[in-house]
C-alpha cells in the first residue's frame, strides 16, 4: 500500500473533495439561495447520512441492507420524542381531559405517560437514545442474521420485512406513537424556537457540521485496516473467515454504524421539519435511500452526497414544474442512471473527468473500493 | 421583504385619490363601460390598503389563493374532485365579480400523498406566494402536518374531508363534517329502521377508522338500548385479504357490518364479500367511508345494497344541487361523479367569499372572527351554516347504493346536526 499523498487517513483528492463540497454547502448555497430553498437543501441533507452509512455498508461492506428507513426513521422519532414533550406542557395542553400529556395520547384515552416516553423529558438522554437505540435494534437485527450466516438477498429481504412490520407497528399503536399522523407541532428545544427562520438556519449549519463529522468518520473507517477487511469480506468471505477473523462481527459492526450515522439524520430531520411520521420508516423510502446511493456511487461517500442532492433536488423541482408528470420524469432518470453509469455520479467523474485533471488521479490506484466488482 | 409591502399600499392610496377625483368627473360614469374600471369594481372595490393590513398577496384587481391536494400518488384518486369542486367555485366566483371586487387568482401545488411534501407545500403557499386562504388536504394525516404551518405563518386553511373531531383551529375552517356528525344519526337510524341490536366494526387502521368507531362503540354500548358490539378489526392502509374476516362476520351473524375501510381496500372488500355470498340485500352494511367516487372503482353491482351515511350525495333532488352538479359536469365532463368531500370542498371558495365579504377585509384575523355565523343557502346541500367551533352545522343522510354507481337517499336528519369535535361522553 502506497502512501504518496496521503494525510493522516485521507488521500490528496479526497482532502480536496472535501473541501470542495464544504465550500458548496457552507458558502455557496447559503449564499445564493434564499432561506426558504435552504431549508430544502438542508432536508435533503438528512437523506445523505443515510446514504453514507449505505456507502459504507453496501458499497464497502456489501451487505444491502432495504431498511435504513428504520434507522432513520427511530433516530427521527427520538428527537420527536422529546420535542413533543416539549411543546406539551401542562399549560399548553390544558383544553385536554389529561393536560400535560401528547395531543394524539389524549385522543386516544391515554391518561398517563407511558414508561418509554418517560426519558425522553431529558435532553442528554434523549442524544444518547438518538445513536444508542437505533445501534442497538441494529445489533440485534445483525447478531441474529449474521451469526447465523444469513446475508446477500436473504438479508436484504429481511431488513424490508423488519420495515414494514415497525411501520406497522408504528401505525397500530397510534396511542403510543401517533399513529399514521405521526408525533406533529414540534415547536422548541430546550426553549428555542425551531420554526424561525433564524433557527432553521442554525440547524442547516448544525446539520453540515455533523455531516462532515460522518464523511471524516467514513474516510477513517474505510481507510483503516477494519475497513480493508470489509472490502476484502465482501469480494471473497470465505478467504476472510479462513484468515481467521470472525466475519460475523464485522459485519454486525458496520451495521450498526450504517445505523447510527442514518439516525443522527432521522434526528436532523425531525428538527428541521417539524414532524416524524411513518412514512419514513416503511419500505418506500427505504428503498428511495438505496436509489441516492446508487445514484451517487454506491463505492463513493462523497458521491452519496451527491447524489442525495441531486435526486431530492430532481424531485422538487419536477414536481413543481410538472405536478401531474413528474413521478415519470423521476423514473426515468433513476433508468437511466443504472443502464449508463452503474457506478453513479463517482463513477462519472471517475472515468471521464478525473483522468483529465491529472493532479486528482495519482492516488486512485490505491483506493481500495475502486475496483467496480459487483457485490451481490 | 418589507419595501415588497409597502409597494402595493402606496400604489392603492394614490389609485384610491385616483378615484375620488374621477368619481367628481360628470363623465365618471363612462367609466363603467371600459374594461379597466369595471363599474362593480368602481362600486363595490375598497382599497387594498384597508381590506389587507397583512401583506397578503392581494391587488386593486386580484387576489391570490392556493390549491393544495394530492394529484399523484395513491391518494390522487380521492383529492382530484376536491380539486375540480375548488376550481369551478372559483370560476363561477370570478364570473359573478369576484370577492370585494377582486378576481381570484389560484396557485395549484401538488402535495403528492406525501405529509412532509404537504408542509411543505403548504409552507411555499403561504411565505413565498402569500396566499389569501388556501383550500386542500384530504387525509387526517396531511391535514396535521400542515396545521403547525398555518397557525405560525397565521394563514387560512379551508378543509373539505368528514374527519375524526378532536380539533379546532382559529386558522382552519371545516367544511365536512366531524365524527359524531356522520356517525350518531346512521347508527340510531339503522337501530330504529331496521331493529339492529348487534353490530360488527370494520375499519383500515389509522386514526380517523379508530376514532369513528371508537364513537360508534360508545354510542352502541351507552346511548343505544339492547345493542352491543360483537366484533371490531383493522386492517392495514392497502389490505386486500379480506377472507378470514368475511368468515368470522358469517360465524358471529351481525345485524350490521360497520365498515370505515378506506381508499382501494374496499374494492377487495366489497368483491369478496360478494364472492363469499354475503347478499347486501339480506345482510345490513352500513358505512362511512364509502361515496360516489369510491363506488366508481368498487362497481355498482358489488356494493347494491349498501348504505353509506353522508351528508351529500350526488342524487339529492334540491335545485341548488341540480345546478351545481350540471355546472360540475360541464367543466369537467359528464362521467364525473361527485361525492361528499367535493361538495364540501365545493363550499370552501364560497364560505371564504362571504367571510370576507362580511369581515370587509381579507385579513386572516378578521376572517376567522367574522366566520362563524355564516350561511350558505345555495350549498348543494342544501344550507350550512359556520358554528363558532368553525365546523359546519349539516344534516346527516343515509343513502342506499344502487347498482349505477348512485345512491337513492332513504333518510335524514329533519334538523342541521350541531357540530361537536370534542363530544363528551364519547371519548
Amino acid at each position: 500500500m502506497t502512501h504518496i499523498g496521503r494525510s493522516f487517513f485521507l488521500a490528496r483528492k479526497d482532502v480536496v473533495g472535501i473541501v470542495v463540497l464544504a465550500i458548496l454547502l457552507v458558502v455557496v448555497l447559503p449564499l445564493t439561495l434564499d432561506s426558504f430553498r435552504l431549508q430544502f437543501v438542508g432536508k435533503y441533507l438528512t437523506y445523505a447520512f443515510v446514504a453514507l452509512g449505505l456507502v459504507l455498508c453496501w458499497g464497502y461492506a456489501g451487505i444491502l441492507s432495504l431498511g435504513q428507513g428504520v434507522f432513520f426513521g427511530l433516530g427521527g422519532y427520538c428527537m420527536a420524542m422529546y420535542l413533543k414533550l416539549e411543546a406539551s406542557s401542562v399549560e399548553n395542553t390544558k383544553i385536554q381531559s389529561t393536560p400535560g400529556i401528547p395531543d394524539f395520547m389524549d385522543w386516544n384515552q391515554i391518561t398517563e405517560l407511558p414508561f418509554f416516553w418517560k426519558p425522553f423529558h431529558s435532553f442528554p438522554l434523549t442524544l444518547v437514545a438518538i445513536v444508542a437505540v437505533p445501534a442497538l435494534f441494529a445489533f440485534i437485527i445483525g447478531f441474529a442474521m449474521f451469526k447465523r450466516r444469513v446475508g446477500g438477498v436473504y438479508f436484504a429481504i429481511i431488513t424490508q420485512a423488519i420495515a414494514a412490520v415497525l411501520t406497522i407497528l408504528i401505525v397500530g399503536q397510534q396511542g403510543y406513537t401517533g399513529g399514521i399522523n405521526g408525533i406533529t407541532d414540534l415547536r422548541t428545544l430546550h426553549g428555542w424556537d425551531i420554526r424561525t427562520d433564524a433557527a432553521k438556519t442554525v440547524l442547516y449549519f448544525v446539520c453540515v457540521a455533523l455531516l462532515f463529522a460522518c464523511i471524516l468518520l467514513a474516510y477513517y473507517v474505510k481507510s483503516s485496516k477494519l475497513g480493508r477487511i470489509l472490502v476484502a469480506m465482501r469480494d471473497k468471505e470465505d478467504r476472510v473467515r479462513f484468515s481467521g477473523y470472525d466475519v460475523a462481527n464485522f459485519k454486525v459492526f458496520v451495521f450498526c454504524l450504517a445505523a447510527a450515522l442514518s439516525a443522527i439524520g432521522g434526528a436532523m430531520f425531525t428538527l428541521q421539519v417539524g414532524f416524524m411520521s411513518p412514512s419514513f420508516v416503511g419500505i418506500v423510502p427505504s428503498i428511495e435511500m438505496v436509489i441516492y446511493c446508487a445514484v451517487g456511487g454506491r463505492l463513493s461517500i462523497l458521491g452519496a452526497v451527491y447524489g442525495t442532492l441531486l435526486v431530492n433536488w430532481a424531485k422538487t423541482s419536477f414536481s413543481e414544474s410538472f405536478p401531474e408528470l413528474w413521478l415519470l420524469g423521476l423514473g426515468g432518470l433513476f433508468i437511466a442512471v443504472v443502464l449508463a453509469f452503474p457506478n453513479g455520479l463517482a463513477g462519472i467523474w471517475q472515468t471521464y473527468v478525473a483522468p483529465r485533471l491529472g493532479f486528482l488521479s495519482g492516488t486512485k490506484p490505491t483506493d481500495p473500493g475502486a475496483a467496480p466488482v459487483a457485490a451481490e | 421583504m418589507s419595501s415588497n409591502d409597502d409597494f402595493p399600499k402606496k400604489f392603492s392610496s394614490t389609485r384610491r385619490t385616483f378615484i375620488q377625483g374621477m368619481s367628481l368627473l360628470p363623465a365618471a360614469s363612462l367609466l363603467g363601460t371600459t374594461s379597466l374600471f369595471p363599474r362593480m369594481a368602481l362600486a363595490d372595490t375598497p382599497p387594498t390598503a384597508q381590506v389587507n393590513t397583512t401583506g397578503l398577496a392581494v391587488t386593486d384587481s386580484e387576489v391570490t389563493v392556493g390549491i393544495l391536494h394530492s394529484v399523484t400518488g395513491t391518494m390522487a384518486i380521492s383529492e382530484t374532485g376536491s380539486v375540480q369542486a375548488e376550481k369551478l367555485a372559483i370560476d363561477q366566483i370570478n364570473a359573478s365579480g369576484g370577492v370585494l371586487g377582486r378576481k381570484i387568482k389560484f396557485i395549484q401545488e401538488d402535495g403528492a400523498s406525501d405529509w412532509p411534501t404537504f408542509a411543505e407545500k403548504a409552507k411555499k403557499l403561504l411565505v413565498n406566494d402569500k396566499c389569501a386562504s388556501v383550500f386542500g388536504c384530504w387525509t387526517s394525516a396531511s391535514r396535521k402536518a400542515v396545521l403547525p404551518v398555518f397557525e405560525q405563518y397565521n394563514g387560512m386553511l379551508y378543509y373539505p374531508t368528514f374527519y375524526e373531531g378532536l380539533e379546532q383551529s382559529k386558522n382552519v375552517i371545516y367544511t365536512g363534517q366531524e365524527a359524531t356528525q356522520q356517525i350518531i344519526a346512521g347508527l340510531n337510524w339503522v337501530n330504529k329502521t331496521k331493529g339492529a341490536k348487534t353490530f360488527y366494526l370494520l375499519g383500515s387502521d389509522y386514526i380517523w377508522p379508530r376514532t369513528s368507531n371508537k364513537i360508534a362503540r360508545k354510542h352502541i354500548e351507552n346511548f343505544m338500548e339492547g345493542t352491543s358490539v360483537v366484533g371490531e378489526e383493522y386492517f392495514p392502509l392497502g389490505h386486500t385479504q379480506f377472507n378470514s374476516v368475511i368468515n368470522k362476520i358469517k360465524l358471529k351473524k351481525p345485524d350490521v357490518i360497520y365498515a370505515i375501510i378506506v381508499g382501494g381496500s374496499n374494492v377487495a372488500f366489497y368483491k369478496q364479500l360478494k364472492a363469499a355470498g354475503i347478499d347486501l340485500s339480506k345482510q345490513t352494511l352500513l358505512t362511512i367511508s364509502v361515496t360516489e367516487d369510491e363506488i366508481d372503482g368498487i362497481g355498482g353491482e358489488n356494493i347494491a345494497g349498501a348504505y353509506s351515511c353522508m351528508k351529500y350525495f350526488q342524487s339529492l333532488d334540491n335545485p341548488n344541487n341540480k345546478e351545481f352538479v350540471a355546472a360540475f359536469k360541464k367543466m369537467w365532463g359528464e362521467k364525473t361523479v361527485i361525492g361528499d368531500v367535493t361538495q364540501a370542498a365545493y363550499l370552501g371558495p364560497w364560505l371564504w367569499k362571504m367571510a370576507v365579504e362580511k369581515a370587509g377585509s381579507f385579513d386572516i384575523d378578521k376572517i376567522a372572527e367574522a366566520s362563524p355565523g355564516i350561511e350558505f343557502t345555495k350549498a348543494p346541500e342544501g344550507y350550512v351554516k359556520i358554528h363558532p367551533n368553525h365546523h359546519l352545522w349539516s344534516r346527516t343522510r343515509v343513502g342506499m347504493a344502487q347498482t349505477d354507481g348512485q345512491f337513492k337517499v332513504v333518510f335524514e336528519t329533519p334538523d342541521l346536526i350541531e357540530p361537536n369535535p370534542f363530544p363528551k361522553g364519547y371519548q
